[in-house]
């Protein structure tokens, strides 16, 4: 029989029922629209969590001290010194796969203009720092090499340390604050950048070149890390294999001791927090999936029930002419119309859901294409499935029998 | 004359547990192109064993049946689904047709299993079958919508539709009142000597036997009486002798 035939003659035979195949659809609706929805959250809030780690720089390479005391008491890395100048210069003359690198010495202190004043935290760094952490600049300029090499007392501040020194309506730059004791210049202000995906503050920050910081902040000749960006985020993890041999060059460790300092990327750290939502997105997806499956036996359920209830028109079908398998056709067929119908229904829900979801939480709203043509395919392995059997046994009815089915 | 029908020493027998019936036991006659024969018989005649038979639903133990030349006995069940599609239109008693679904598309339906009919041709067959039957204003009527004689009619359609060698019914007028029954009969008189339609026509109202041009007689599985009718009524003017009836108007 012509497929287009079929249609129309399982079309013909749904419509006599309508609301019956409406509530039959509704559980492959549910499930078809709970697996969307829940795919498109997971992808999104991997995509959100994704772009707040990228915004700190995709490429970013960190270098921490660590503690190498063996069979002794473990210090924590902050209070560990073994990052020094001679590191610095090493890894930015040897290393090949990075742009930019730059020393990080951070102090807590308190920043006073005046009569306001504001506990705050000073870094310490290079003039790459800037590009190295994606951090542009609302106004002035940042620092020179120059300023780097006179131990200069210039600074940028960040937004929260401006709201909370500055009163409403004055240019902070050209001004001078005191950190601590020591007077400094403000050249520059950050863009606001927001919490990070930590809940840290990101613009309660004061920079300054890292030799003011260290010899009139810390006193200290060790720093605090290093980050650098590598040339991608493809060549992160080889940019970071590259500094750690610098290092243990630097550092003159024998092969057989352990590294007395950390490298990772934020590529890394990504891929871990990536891993978390896609394992729990998949997981929700799986119990979302059981919902379509209960919906497939559903269908099953009301085709066997139609095929009872229709038994002597499937008698008469047979009387005109029809043989078993233009009958098994036609079962199979309502079963795949009741199923896509459904699932095409459930995919518009899902898709409109996700929308208003991705909307309401302000993240980009993501459409997987891929998701639809496999919730479009899976609703037809469920009608076919779960419509194979009861079509099978209305086909082989004899038609004598079901002609006088009452 | 062209034979449609050749039975000869038809046999059927059921297995029923451990017994045999025998349901008929050596059936021979032939029905010719243009005949209106009627089958009679009470109840366990095997009148209804012979209807399967003839409608190819049921194939015979032992003897041959020919329909329009072709042996039925060794036929495939999607063989015998194709005879049953282009030989025979079928006429139920309950009339048999799809609920919630209109006249027209009921008389479609021996059509959607023809692979050679097009959906333009089926729809055209499908409405010329209705104004063949007098229901052509009918066309967008659900059963429920329906008398039992406009019912009949819409299955004598779906019959007609496919053009069959011949039309066969099972107590068509069983569920029908006097005048309507009269009014099938003489819907079949006038598509069996209008149109020379075959028809054969199982009952077992006697009355309506008179209206066909032969009558064959069934009692315990065997032919025991078939004979042309000498007088055939007319089923009009039964009609129009019928006194006027207060029960519906038409």
């Amino acid at each position: 029989m012509k497929v287009l035939n079929l249609i129309r003659l399982a079309l013909l035979a749904l419509q006599r029922n309508k609301l019956r195949a409406v509530l039959t659809m509704l559980g492959i609706i549910i499930g078809v629209a709970a697996v969307i929805t829940i795919g498109a959250i997971g992808a999104g809030s991997t995509a959100s969590i994704h772009s707040s780690l990228s915004s700190m720089g995709s490429n970013l390479v960190m270098v921490m001290p660590n503690s190498n005391a063996p069979g002794g008491a473990r210090l924590q890395g902050a209070n560990v010194e073994t990052l020094t100048e001679k590191d610095f210069v090493a890894l930015q003359k040897e290393s090949t796969y990075i742009n930019a690198i730059s020393p990080s010495s951070q102090s807590k202190g308190q920043a006073i203009n005046g009569s306001l004043n504001w506990p705050t935290t000073i870094e310490g760094v290079s003039e790459g720092y800037l590009a190295i952490k994606n951090i542009s600049l609302k106004d002035g300029k940042m620092f020179s090499n120059r300023d780097v090499h006179t131990y200069g007392k210039v600074c940028l501040l960040g937004q929260t340390v401006v709201d909370n020194v500055f009163p409403k309506g004055v240019d902070p730059v050209g001004k001078i604050i005191r950190f601590n004791k020591i007077p400094f210049q403000v050249i520059g202000i950050l863009n606001k950048k927001g919490q990070n995906t930590f809940g840290q503050d990101q613009d309660d920050i004061i920079l300054a070149p890292y030799t003011t910081v260290q010899k009139r902040v810390i006193a200290s000749i060790y720093f605090g890390s290093f980050n650098a960006s590598a040339k991608s985020e493809n060549l992160s993890q080889a940019a970071a294999d590259e500094m750690e041999k610098i290092l243990r060059k630097t550092h003159r460790l024998r092969p057989n001791q352990d590294n007395d300092f950390t490298v990772r990327t934020q590529a890394e750290l990504i891929q871990t927090l990536s891993s978390i939502t896609t394992l729990l997105t998949a997981l929700l997806t799986a119990i979302a999936a059981i919902s379509l499956v209960i919906g497939g036996i559903g269908i099953m359920n009301i085709m066997y029930v139609s095929v009872t209830e229709r038994t002597k028109e499937i008698g008469l079908r047979m009387a005109i002419g029809a043989r078993g398998r233009d009958i098994l056709s036609q079962f199979l067929t309502e079963a795949i119309i009741i199923s896509v119908t459904g699932g095409l229904i459930g995919i518009l829900i899902g898709e409109t859901l996700a929308f208003v979801i991705a909307n309401a939480l302000k993240w980009e709203p993501v459409i997987d294409k891929a998701s639809i043509i496999e919730a479009f395919g899976f609703c037809t392995l469920i009608g076919v499935f779960f419509g194979y059997y009861p079509a099978l046994k209305a086909s082989r009815l004899d038609p004598i029998e079901a002609l006088r089915y009452e | 004359m062209k034979k449609i029908l050749e039975l000869h020493d038809i046999m059927r027998e059921f297995q029923m547990g451990s017994e045999t019936v025998r349901a008929l036991k050596g059936v021979s006659f032939d029905v010719f192109a243009g005949e209106f024969v009627t089958i009679m018989g009470s109840s366990g005649s095997g009148k209804t064993t012979l209807l399967n038979t003839l409608g190819c639903l049921d194939k015979p133990s032992s003897g041959t049946y020919l329909l329009d030349g072709v042996s039925v006995r060794e036929q495939s069940r999607d063989q015998l689904a194709k005879l049953r599609n282009q030989k025979i239109g079928f006429v139920f008693q309950a009339y048999n047709l799809l609920p919630r679904t209109t006249a027209l598309e009921n008389v479609e339906l021996p059509l959607f299993y023809n692979p050679t009919v097009t959906a333009a041709e089926r729809r055209e067959r499908a409405a010329a079958a209705l104004q063949a039957v007098k229901l052509g204003d009918r066309i967008n009527h659900m059963p429920n919508e329906m008398s039992g004689g406009q019912q009949q009619r819409v299955a004598i359609a779906r019959a007609l539709v496919n053009e069959p060698v011949m039309i066969l019914a099972d107590e068509a007028t069983g569920n029908l009142d006097t005048r309507t029954s009269y009014e099938i009969m003489a819907l079949m008189q006038d598509l069996n000597q209008n149109q020379g339609k075959t028809i054969v026509f199982v009952t077992h109202e006697p009355d309506i036997a008179a209206f066909s041009s032969r009558t064959i007689t069934l009692r315990d599985g065997r032919v025991v009486k078939d004979q042309v009718n000498q007088q055939v009524r007319s089923a009009k003017e039964m009609l129009a002798a019928l006194p006027e009836t207060e029960d519906y108007h038409v």
